[in-house]
């Protein structure tokens, strides 16, 4: 018989032995001479127990997963067009995307309800925002959607409306593509929730100005590869989630010269370069498209644990797995843990919001922390802990991705394709690095920091495979 | 005046040897008249009530700290003392890089090392996700692991079938793998015998006589108690049947087994007829051979004389009573010692019966015939195994000493890896307490080699020392103890 790799010689001690359990037995072995890796292994996340054993035992899950994570990683995202959402989702007026699970009305945080009045504004539905309020509770000639069901992400209250432009990444080999709308820039914004005439006057002309700007500009640059753009990045400082400045400078370095043959007047050009040169965020929003189309592809896989969503709306955390569909696992925001811009402190900050855990879910972020020291005390840790935080991650993810190395970790591909199942073995939850919005609509944003998912949605969504994989008929 | 301290410490977890000898350095802290520091399973929440403490409610990933002191005054140097135990019992990162912290799972582990072989220790109900990282790298699994269920145990041996991996266990005390000893296992000489034992101390016997008999051992390939059931089918004994076939170094293979079912036992029989390597079957039962006879047959097919298996000690006498009591730590040990009870003694009440109707209650005692297996599941659960922490057994060893029922009281002692360092160390004055009752006689089968840590010759003294009677042959001792009953000597 053909014995695999690591198959038992009888006559041929193991190079290795890695350990679990009491550790009488591994210091044994260490005693005769036999490299033993020791596992620090802890009782599972409550209630979890069999639930474990049953996604274990499923004859699915270990090809499932490692479908879901290549089909992932065989992606390659590339910039192909900017255009109005109206256009490339058929959003129509009075129709709102929003980040993370469903919501209604009654339930939005400040930030949202924020995102929303404006946009409302801007769309012209109502004069001034604050009349947006009676549109949303009525509910009649409004509605609201998850950017997730179209393809789309939005950072923080991540609202689009049919007139705002929206980057569009495409994977050449299967020609799906996903969006994310322009980045507005930091501050009073409204994807925190701003809505000032000065937030609407800016959304204004980056729907009459820069955008059509930008279009032209990829249209003559051809397609962008963001993949690549991606693993540069992390080489250069940013992790690609709180700090883009690297991205956001090649992305500029990649448009400049059709920017400047375009057909718009020198001066239009020179605003739109000062606007994303100065906006370090910019490509943000295209890292976090690039990273949902990857994780769209490991969708929809029978007895995949893969984490394919983490997204947030203010009020729910939610995660989508790919052996469940299109089923939400919610629990509530968690407050993140952070450093706080001008006067603001804890009381003032909204729980987590966006969905640009993506970018975590995808394996950079805070997932890459340890690619950009620049950052860590921006977010309230220390340099050490960034490395630990990268390495901790290993622990819940199936792969990696070469294709992003961190060259700190001895340039090791950033941890990839969350697993359910490890997260609830381990109670290790992922490390989000996030923005915090102001609790009351129309602040904008007050701070900065870590978070992680409520831990409860693991398990819920761990129940769910199970129950699938029992319905099969298999597992233990 | 005595005070109590109990305290639940939620989430903190440590394994069942680490509290153990936590417990043991709090115990000895002055000021302390008793200290358990457990994880708050039923079994030791059932103990610490036995020790008189009052609990209050927690769940399984608990830890209870339990302590019974002199005076309150204590309480500081106690407490202080089962944090230094703690911590002493944790294993830190091995690296001086604060940033790289221990794997947390089996997968992780495997990827550190590069792969290599994965050893198993966990509570049973986690037992399984652990095993199927290991498969899930290419690698073979060791499952020390009881209270596996059985379903998980088939789930996890036919996909390692499949991929062509070999699953030893769950509940697999010992194997022994190119000269390493995983669980417990004994230190013998590399040579041309392969073993494939669905008993752990059936393997460590067949693997202490053949040492003695100057045969070594290629490779001690574990299955698991359960493997040659109905439910498993000897789906581990085939692949690892394969295994030693495939290896030129091994002429003779021998599977020993607790009792099989009688349709898989042919089955694997007919599968090992189709292998170029003979194999001897020792597999228990009522009419089978005891595994002495039969590791006495695999020296005749290998052409080895049989030499005198040893004792110690001066030959017990009877000194009355008419119950045999058998207190073993190895649970095919005990199998065998009922099998050879039963046919001249008659039913033998057991918590690992041979038939149901013989089946102990909880408190395992019974007028009459009695062996207790300590080292079965049900005893373990939440505990340390028997050889490692021989609590349960030496308090009754004190019980059945002082029952004047009692004619002969049989014992074995397991040594080699993973065991206690110094069982005679505990065993000894326990025994002589015994006798110092009325002289009750004490056999004991003492199964190991010269080379084991505690060292066979050492160990066997020391009990016999204590007023034992001492075997290297489980069999032996159990026709020994069995001839005492009956009044006679052999």
């Amino acid at each position: 018989m053909n014995q695999p790799a690591n198959a038992t010689i009888p006559n041929q001690a193991p190079a290795a032995v890695a350990a679990v359990g009491a550790d009488m037995f591994a210091a044994a072995v260490e005693a005769q001479a036999v490299p033993v890796e020791r596992v620090d292994w802890k009782p599972p996340m409550e209630g979890t127990v069999d639930d474990l054993a049953t996604v274990a035992a499923d004859p699915l899950r270990r090809d499932a997963n490692a479908l879901a994570v290549s089909r992932m990683l065989d992606v390659q995202a590339m910039l192909v067009g900017v255009a109005p959402a109206s256009e490339l989702l058929g959003l129509e007026k009075g129709q709102f995307l929003h980040a993370g699970p469903p919501i209604e009305w009654a339930r939005t945080a400040g930030p949202l309800r924020g995102a929303l009045m404006g946009a409302a504004a801007f769309e012209g539905l109502v004069e001034d925002p604050e009349d947006a309020v009676a549109l949303f509770e009525s509910g009649t000639e409004v509605t609201l959607e998850p950017c997730h069901h179209r393809s789309a992400v939005g950072p923080m209250a991540g609202v689009v409306s049919p007139s705002m432009w929206m980057f569009v990444l495409e994977d050449p080999a299967t020609g799906r593509r996903t969006y994310c709308s322009l980045n507005e820039g930091l501050g009073k914004v409204l994807r925190y929730g701003a809505y000032s005439a000065e937030v609407l006057e800016r959304l204004r002309w980056m729907r009459d100005s820069l955008g059509p700007l930008l279009a032209e500009a990829v249209e003559a640059a051809g397609p962008i590869d963001a993949t690549a753009i991606l693993g540069q990045m992390l080489q250069m400082g940013d992790e690609a989630h709180n700090r883009n400045r690297a991205g956001t400078l090649m992305l500029l370095r990649d448009l400049a010269p059709h920017l400047v043959r375009s057909s718009r007047p020198a001066e239009d050009v020179a605003q739109a370069l000062a606007f994303v040169g100065g906006n370090d965020h910019f490509f943000l929003n295209v890292a976090m498209p690039a990273c949902k189309l990857a994780l769209d592809a490991g969708r929809d896989i029978e007895g995949s644990t893969m984490v394919v969503a983490m997204a947030r709306n203010g009020t729910d955390f939610g995660i989508q797995v790919s052996g469940t569909g299109d089923q939400w696992f919610t629990g509530p925001a968690q407050l993140a843990d952070g450093l706080f811009l001008g006067d603001y402190g804890p009381e003032d900050a909204n729980p987590d919001i966006g969905d640009s855990a993506i970018t975590e879910t995808a394996g950079i972020g805070g997932f890459a922390m340890a690619a950009a020291p620049a950052i860590v005390r921006f977010v309230g840790g220390t340099v050490p802990d960034a490395l630990a935080t990268s390495r901790r991650m290993r622990e819940i993810t199936i792969g990696e991705n070469n294709r992003w190395p961190i060259p700190v970790l001895d340039f090791a591909g950033a941890a990839t394709g969350i697993d359910v199942s490890a997260v609830c073995r381990t109670g290790i939850l992922p490390q989000i690095n996030t923005g915090m919005a102001g609790r009351v609509a129309g602040v904008g944003q007050v701070g900065a920091g870590l978070v992680t998912p409520p831990a409860s949605i693991f398990p819920a969504a761990l129940a769910a495979l199970a129950e699938r994989t029992r319905s099969r008929g298999a597992g233990a | 005046m005595t005070v109590e301290h109990v305290e639940i410490r939620p989430g903190a977890y440590a394994d069942s040897v680490a509290l153990l000898q936590v417990s043991r350095d709090v115990a000895a802290t002055p000021g302390v008249a008793a200290a358990q520091v457990a994880m708050a399973t039923d079994l030791n929440l059932e103990v610490l009530a036995g020790m008189g403490f009052t609990l209050p409610p927690a769940s399984l990933n608990d830890m209870v700290v339990a302590l019974r002191l002199d005076d309150e005054a204590a309480l500081p140097a106690a407490l202080a003392a089962v944090d230094a135990a703690l911590a002493a019992a944790r294993k830190g990162s091995t690296s001086g890089d604060t940033t790289v912290a221990a794997p947390r799972t089996t997968g992780s582990a495997l990827r550190r090392a590069g792969g290599g072989l994965a050893l198993v220790s966990v509570p049973g109900a986690s037992a399984l996700v652990e095993a199927m990282d290991a498969l899930d790298a290419g690698s073979d699994v060791m499952v020390f692991s009881d209270n596996v269920p059985v379903e998980q145990e088939l789930a996890m041996k036919q996909i390692a079938r499949s991929r062509g991996l070999l699953v030893m266990g769950p509940d697999c005390g010992t194997a022994v793998v190119g000269g390493v000893g995983l669980g417990f296992a004994n230190t013998t000489e590399p040579g041309r015998v392969g073993i494939v034992a669905a008993s752990g101390t059936g393997c460590q016997q067949v693997l202490a006589l053949l040492d003695r008999a100057g045969v070594g051992v290629s490779a001690a390939l574990g299955v698991g108690g359960r493997d040659l059931s109905t439910a498993i089918g000897g789906i581990s004994t085939m692949t690892a049947l394969d295994r030693l076939d495939a290896d030129p170094s091994i002429e003779q293979v021998i599977v020993v087994s607790k009792p099989p079912a009688p349709e898989v036992a042919a089955a694997v029989e007919e599968y090992a007829a189709g292998l170029g390597t003979p194999v001897r079957f020792a597999l228990l039962g009522g009419d089978q051979p005891d595994i002495t006879t039969q590791v006495e047959g695999l020296l005749a097919d290998l052409g080895v004389a049989v030499p005198e298996w040893p004792t110690w000690g001066t030959p017990a006498t009877a000194t009355g009573g008419s119950a045999l009591r058998g207190l073993f730590v190895g649970g095919t040990l005990c199998d065998e010692a009922m099998l050879l009870a039963a046919q001249s003694l008659g039913p033998v009440r057991s918590n690992i019966p041979l038939s149901p109707e013989l089946a102990l209650g909880s408190d395992l005692t019974a007028d009459g015939h009695l062996m207790i297996d300590f080292g079965d599941d049900g005893l373990t659960r939440g505990r340390a195994h028997p050889m490692i922490d021989p609590t349960l057994r030496l308090d009754h060893l004190a019980k059945v000493a002082q029952d004047p029922e009692t004619a002969v009281i049989l014992l074995d002692v397991v040594l080699g890896h993973g065991a206690q360092a110094d069982p005679a160390a505990d065993l000894a004055p326990a025994i002589a307490a015994a006798r110092g009752v009325r002289e009750v006689p004490v056999v004991v089968a003492c199964v190991g080699t010269s080379a084991d840590p505690q060292g066979l010759e050492r160990q066997a003294e020391a009990l016999a020392a204590a007023g034992a009677e001492v075997h290297l042959s489980n069999a032996a001792a159990t026709r020994r103890a069995v001839a005492l009953v009956s009044g006679g000597t052999l």
